[in-house]
């Protein structure tokens, strides 16, 4: 019952508005200056709406005959768009038409000493029965901080705060064989020499940051690795992490010469922020933000043709954090 | 006899008191300038961004579980994916309308910060920070930052091939911060990226919670702001002075505008979810730590990021083997804190340079204040060189210039063409500004020559 005169109230309002154009001049005690009636403006309003309408419908429409399958997308959105259009439309010419755009003038706010003044006095006044203050404010202080910190304190549980040990692990050892995506041993003659490869350790979980290398095949005779790396690289074959070492995307491009003369030599790119890596002399950055080579997992091939790792990464894996520039730790289940 | 209207409005005045407030209300002033909808643009944004989101959050399934697909698009039938990306999917395909509602987000997501940006460059050419409405301008900032973080999250979470190279580089970047990066990444994902399972909850809490809940309050604390203490307007004419504000009332005048407008946005944001593919996500495929792909774009508002961790020279700060700060702190957290920082700060350090402290409530033109609309127009050519070497891939293939070429040119031009366009921007202010003054002079000397013409004729007449 209520409802209906609320609803009542409403359609009022709205014949209230097309029904104010009767009457006396602007002097004549009104609020809101009188809008010159515009009967076609308001057909217009009229037929604006129903085509919005119309488009509303055709989209409940569209969405129940048709299957999900059958059902474009691009006829779903004209629909509701123009609907929604539509109606913009017609608010225009509401603006436009049948209201009055009156300018009227006012004061901006300004400043209120005396409220002012009054607060800061109605502040001090009330504590005029505290006598010592700094005792309350740094007992108060404390309460706050404790319970505070006590507020945040379960979450600490998210993840490992004290110990970032897990960020230092990697599944290579020496012996471990490297296996394609399809968990396929890699023959160190499978390696041919204009392409890369992606290999994980056997067994270890492949999404884990410490697990994939980008292994290529060099001519032995182009490499220059850094000193101590002998014997890293049988058959010119190498490997290294995937994972660049700026900010932890994927080395997915190699780039073999296609043209000599402006890129001498293979290189390993990440496409994110295009670091570039030479294979050649223990991925050194050549270009773009890396701050430092891609860790190398030294290799060996096995009696059987195998390819295993002869021991850990070079270095730790994945973007740098702070003092990231040491050899990483071997555990069998990353954490 | 009843009266349909004042019946209402008397039973809300009795039970509320607040008659007084609702006529006030109604009769608000807004002054009559287009770019002062800017801002309202932004707000109906977000608005759909709720809107579309709810309904795409019962549908989302915030899962790294492995599943295997098995749904209408052929390209990945069979593929093991996690069943957040399989949702996804499923929105886009299975369910009707769904793809509509997820490109809108998406689209409404892009056309926010958009909205944002160019409000603020409207507030900040116009003067329109000053005294009395910094905390206007610093919430706004705060606002357009916090937008930044959720749309970021927005992407993350359907673990495409995308999202997670965003996600790589965000876990890159958080760990580059000194000392706390390592510990508080760990902490975050729960292990070395791309982390635990759980913190699948933790990006979709935050995206679809807790963000939103401070967006919207920052949102009405903003706004709240404005009205209180109304808008800005330019001297259109000798009434418009420091005191009087000139508008249109909010009821009648100004409420059919903004609806139309509010359509108008709902409308085209329908229309380009409908008719314009954003974010293709069946394309790039499912995540896998070990994949990524060349041409990678992220949504327009990362760019500048991108573009300034690409900008940077390869080093590393070390003391021998001692790593301190990794290189993606200077291009992911240093560049947009100086930006932001600078921003906040703006409205201070002009106020110590210029010694200006009084309350502006009168607009500038941007010619009339040459320092800052030069330092304005430089600060953003910086930002934007920037922006655009995140599109380097574009520029590669639109004009066939390489990286390295490209490299060396925007790092030359991201300080030289700043600096120039300084000295240019200030020279021509201040020339429109003589400009002006002539023109004054000539109307002056036009006024008193149209009235002794008119003295003339007086006197002449009969």
């Amino acid at each position: 019952m209520r409802l209906w005169r609320w609803v009542l109230a409403l359609a009022a309002l709205l014949a209230h508005r097309r029904s104010s154009g009767s009457g006396g001049g602007p002097h004549d005690g009104r609020i809101v200056p009188e809008a010159t009636p515009s009967p076609r403006a308001e057909v217009v309003v009229a037929i604006l709406l129903l085509i919005a309408a119309a488009f509303a419908a055709g989209f409940v429409a569209a969405y129940g005959l048709l299957g999900a399958q059958r059902l474009p997308n691009e006829l779903l959105g004209v629909c509701l768009g123009l609907s929604l259009l539509f109606v913009a439309a017609a608010f225009v010419v509401v603006a436009k038409r049948l209201v009055v755009t009156e300018e009227l003038e006012e004061e901006y706010p300004v400043e209120h000493p005396e409220e002012q003044e009054a607060v800061a006095r109605i502040v001090r006044e009330s504590g005029s029965g505290f006598t010592r203050r700094r005792m309350l404010v740094g007992a108060g202080g404390l309460a706050a901080g404790a319970l505070g910190l006590a507020a945040i304190t379960p979450a600490v549980s998210l993840g490992p705060i004290w110990d970032t040990g897990p960020l230092d692990e990697s599944p290579w050892r020496r012996g471990r064989r490297l296996v394609d995506e399809n968990d396929k041993p890699m023959l160190a003659s499978d390696i041919e020499p204009d392409t890369f490869y992606t290999a994980f350790p056997e067994g270890a979980d492949k999404e884990f940051i410490g697990s994939s290398v980008v292994v290529v095949r060099l001519s032995p005779s182009s490499l220059r690795l850094p000193p101590g790396r002998r014997g890293w690289a049988p058959y010119g074959i190498v490997a290294y992490s995937k994972i660049c070492t700026h900010a932890g995307c994927a080395i997915a491009l190699y780039r073999k010469p296609l043209f000599p003369q402006v890129e001498p030599r293979p290189e390993l790119v990440c496409p994110c922020h295009y670091s570039t890596f030479d294979p050649a002399t223990g991925a050194a950055v050549t270009y773009g933000p890396a701050g430092r080579p891609l860790p190398q997992l030294p290799l060996m091939v096995d009696a059987a043709g195998y390819l295993r790792a002869a021991g850990n990464f070079s270095e730790r894996v994945g973007p740098g954090w702070w003092n990231v520039r040491r050899p990483p730790t071997f555990v069998r289940t990353p954490s | 006899m009843t009266d349909p209207l004042q019946d209402p409005v008397r039973f809300i005045d009795q039970r509320t008191a607040a008659a007084p407030l609702l006529r006030k209300g109604l009769r608000y002033l807004f002054p009559d300038h287009w770019s002062f909808l800017l801002g309202e643009v932004a707000l109906y944004c977000f608005i759909v961004l709720i809107g579309t989101g709810v309904y795409l959050a019962l549908f989302f399934d915030p899962s790294t579980a492995h599943t295997v697909y098995h749904g209408p698009y052929t390209e990945l039938r069979g593929r093991d994916m996690s069943a957040a990306y399989k949702s996804v999917l499923d929105i886009s395909f299975s369910y009707k309308a769904g793809l509509l509602i997820r490109q809108t987000h998406h689209w409404a997501a892009d056309v926010f910060v958009a909205a944002m940006v160019i409000h603020l460059m409207r507030v900040f050419f116009t003067g329109a920070f000053r005294r009395p409405r910094e905390l206007t301008w610093m919430i706004g900032l705060i606002l357009l930052f916090t937008s930044l973080l959720e749309g970021y999250l927005g992407y993350s979470m359907v673990d495409d091939l995308l999202s997670g190279m965003g996600l790589a580089i965000g876990y890159g970047v958080g760990l580059s911060l000194p000392v706390v990066g390592g510990p508080a990444m760990l902490w975050l994902f729960g292990a070395p990226f791309p982390g635990k399972g759980i913190f699948w909850s933790r990006m979709y809490i935050a995206h679809v919670f807790l963000i939103p809940i401070l967006l919207a309050t920052l949102i009405t604390v903003h706004v709240a702001l404005v009205a209180l203490r109304h808008h800005t307007q330019f001297r259109e004419s000798r009434r418009h002075t420091n005191r009087r504000l000139i508008g249109v009332p909010m009821f009648p005048g100004q409420a059919p505008r903004s609806l139309a407008l509010m359509f108008g946005v709902f409308g085209i944001l329908f229309l380009l979810g409908g008719l314009i593919q954003i974010n293709p996500i069946w394309q790039w495929g499912p995540f896998e730590p070990y994949y990524a792909t060349n041409g990678a774009q992220p949504d327009w508002y990362l760019g500048w990021l991108i573009g300034a961790l690409r900008l940077m020279p390869n080093f590393d700060v070390t003391i021998g083997h001692f790593t301190l700060i990794p290189n993606p702190f200077w291009g992911g957290v240093a560049f947009p804190l100086v930006v932001l920082g600078v921003l906040l700060a703006f409205p201070w350090v002009e106020r110590k340079l210029t010694r200006d402290r009084s309350a502006h409530n009168l607009a500038d033109r941007p010619r009339d204040a040459p320092n800052r609309t030069a330092f304005g127009v430089a600060f953003l050519s910086w930002v934007f060189i920037i922006f655009s070497f995140g599109a380097a891939d574009r520029i590669l293939v639109l004009w066939g210039i390489g990286y390295n070429t490209q490299l060396y040119v925007f790092r030359v031009c991201m300080w030289v063409v700043p600096a120039i366009l300084f000295l240019v921007v200030r020279r021509l202010c201040r020339e429109l500004q003589h400009a002006d003054r002539i023109e004054g002079i000539r109307e002056q000397a036009e006024e008193e020559a149209e009235r002794e013409r008119e003295a003339l004729a007086m006197g002449s007449g009969p």
